[in-house]
């Protein structure tokens, strides 16, 4: 039962003949709170972009089991500028996420504006749901997105540099928040971020990349490695 | 009434009354998506590519829709593919591009017919310009742009708002935007010569930027701007016609009353 949700074996990924990441092997299982840390041009972004199917592995083969196959993965990318001044409610946004489920079919149905409302309940924003995105703080804009992403499906939620831009007290919030789903709900999460300090109390699993793998296991291990301490920078002990 | 009726009663004011309402209907939907996405100056870029084409086409006596729509589609492609690989920011991308254009077509043109009325009217517009054949060009084109907001409405909405997200979902975002900029080319070429290839891309900015001061929801953003934009033509080409200025600069000044009324309930709310 336990299958992983998305199993890398030795892949590349690279653009024509330069390999951006090479040889990462690792797993997610469901329940999994994996997090990615690297510098800036580690790689992080490129192999979140493979996982998310968008960039083909020159080399390894990427496994996804079924049922992400046909849910689709919970995405929540990096903000844009543009998204700022964005005039849509929380509800339209939230209810994007459906739509791998949609197809090609033009109209929401009814259970899936059950689900958009029921992940509304779970992240704390039903009242928001008329309120315009624009209008919303940094935090209730993350919720907001992370709502959208689990409409699409709560086996796996995938995070691109979460807490970019937010306040440290919504950071610390936006954490709580994630780890809840994750240790309550089951929700298997990946995340890549800078906040080194933060992913390591909060996750069990770190990959470190730098172009290869410098490190990939368990949280308490990595605290031990050479490349653990040297990224930690002492301040965590 | 009595104005509207013996409006009515020219044919030519029919047609741009028919083919402005279903081009400025057009141009308002497409608008929303290329404004939330920061992209509102592809439509006025395409305006001055589409200027130097019909241009070139007059002077050679090329049909001008024949070779215009497919010489402005190819640029819109071009613009897009620009601003996905990011070799040059696309608005300076944007400025070469109309700039070159519009110099094309100003020397291809003096050097044959010389600067005649005809070509003044494509950069001011005429009311005249409306051809049975554009009347029947942009029936076509509300058809498809209609069909593609009420059938793909969840999937614009979702390459508008968070093109990665919909990317990593499944939905072919290259391709939307392929099709919202070849059918904005299209709304520009059909709607340049009634409105002017400076004005044009007004009735694709003004709309949307109009109804963003009041509505909350995406879905009230796009009717709104849709009604918008119907409204402040009927109301200009009215206007045109009463005081007998050229159609385009009355909607546009139109669109510009209406911005600000919006931007006054705006306002009025914020109190």
């Amino acid at each position: 039962m336990n299958r992983p949700l998305i199993k890398c074996e030795h892949v590349d990924f690279g653009y024509e003949n330069y390999d951006v990441v090479k040889d990462v092997s690792m797993e997610i299982e469901p329940g999994d709170y994996l997090c990615i840390v690297g510098e800036n041009g580690s790689g992080k972004s490129t192999l979140m972009k493979g996982l998310l199917g968008l960039l083909k592995p020159t080399g390894g083969t990427i496994t996804v089991s079924d049922e992400l196959k046909r849910s689709g993965v919970g995405y929540l990318p990096q903000q844009t500028p543009a998204q700022k001044d964005f005039p849509a409610t929380v509800r339209e946004v939230v209810l994007s996420g459906c739509l791998k489920k949609r197809g090609n079919m033009p109209f929401y149905s009814a259970a899936e504006k059950r689900l958009a409302e029921k992940n509304m309940e779970r992240l704390g924003i039903t009242d928001l749901q008329n309120s315009c995105y624009r209008d919303l703080s940094g935090g209730q804009k993350q919720r907001a997105l992370i709502a959208r992403a689990l409409c699409a499906t709560d086996r796996l939620l995938i995070l691109d540099e979460p807490i970019t831009g937010l306040d440290p007290s919504t950071t610390q919030d936006f954490y709580r928040t994630v780890r809840h789903l994750n240790r309550d709900e089951n929700v298997a999460v990946l995340m890549t971020s800078h906040d080194i300090q933060n992913a390591v109390h909060q996750a069990k699993k770190i990959l470190h990349l730098k172009q290869n793998v410098l490190f990939y296991g368990p949280v308490d291990e990595y605290r031990d490695t050479p490349a653990g301490r040297e990224f930690l920078g002492g301040a965590d002990r | 009434m009595r104005v509207l009726a013996e409006m009515l009663s020219y044919p030519f004011l029919v047609r741009a009354l028919v083919g402005g309402t279903l081009i400025s209907l057009c141009a308002s939907l497409l608008g929303v998506s290329l404004v939330l996405k920061r992209y509102s100056m592809i439509g006025d870029g395409l305006s001055h590519v589409s200027f130097g084409a019909l241009s070139v086409a007059v002077a050679f006596g090329w049909a001008p829709l024949a070779v215009s729509i497919p010489v402005v589609a190819a640029a819109a492609v071009l613009l897009l593919r620009i601003r996905e690989n990011g070799m040059i920011k696309s608005d300076a991308a944007i400025a070469m591009i109309s700039a070159g254009s519009l110099a094309a077509g100003i020397i291809v043109t003096s050097l044959t017919t010389g600067m005649t009325t005809d070509v003044s009217s494509y950069m001011f517009g005429s009311i005249l310009a409306m051809s049975r054949t554009d009347v029947s060009l942009s029936v076509v084109l509300s058809a498809v742009v209609l069909g593609m907001f009420v059938f793909c409405y969840n999937k614009i909405f979702a390459v508008t708002f968070d093109e990665s997200f919909a990317r990593a979902t499944g939905v072919n975002v290259s391709a939307y935007n392929m099709l919202i900029a070849v059918l904005t080319a299209v709304t520009i070429v059909l709607g340049m010569r009634m409105m002017g290839a400076m004005l044009i891309s007004s009735l694709i900015i003004f709309p949307a930027l109009t109804s963003m001061r009041v509505f909350k929801s995406f879905l009230g953003v796009v009717l709104s701007s849709g009604v918008v934009s119907v409204v402040c033509f009927l109301i200009g080409l009215v206007l045109s016609y009463v005081y007998s200025v050229p159609a385009g600069a009355s909607v546009v000044v139109t669109n510009l009353a209406a911005f600000g009324v919006f931007w006054a309930v705006q306002a009025a709310r914020q109190r």
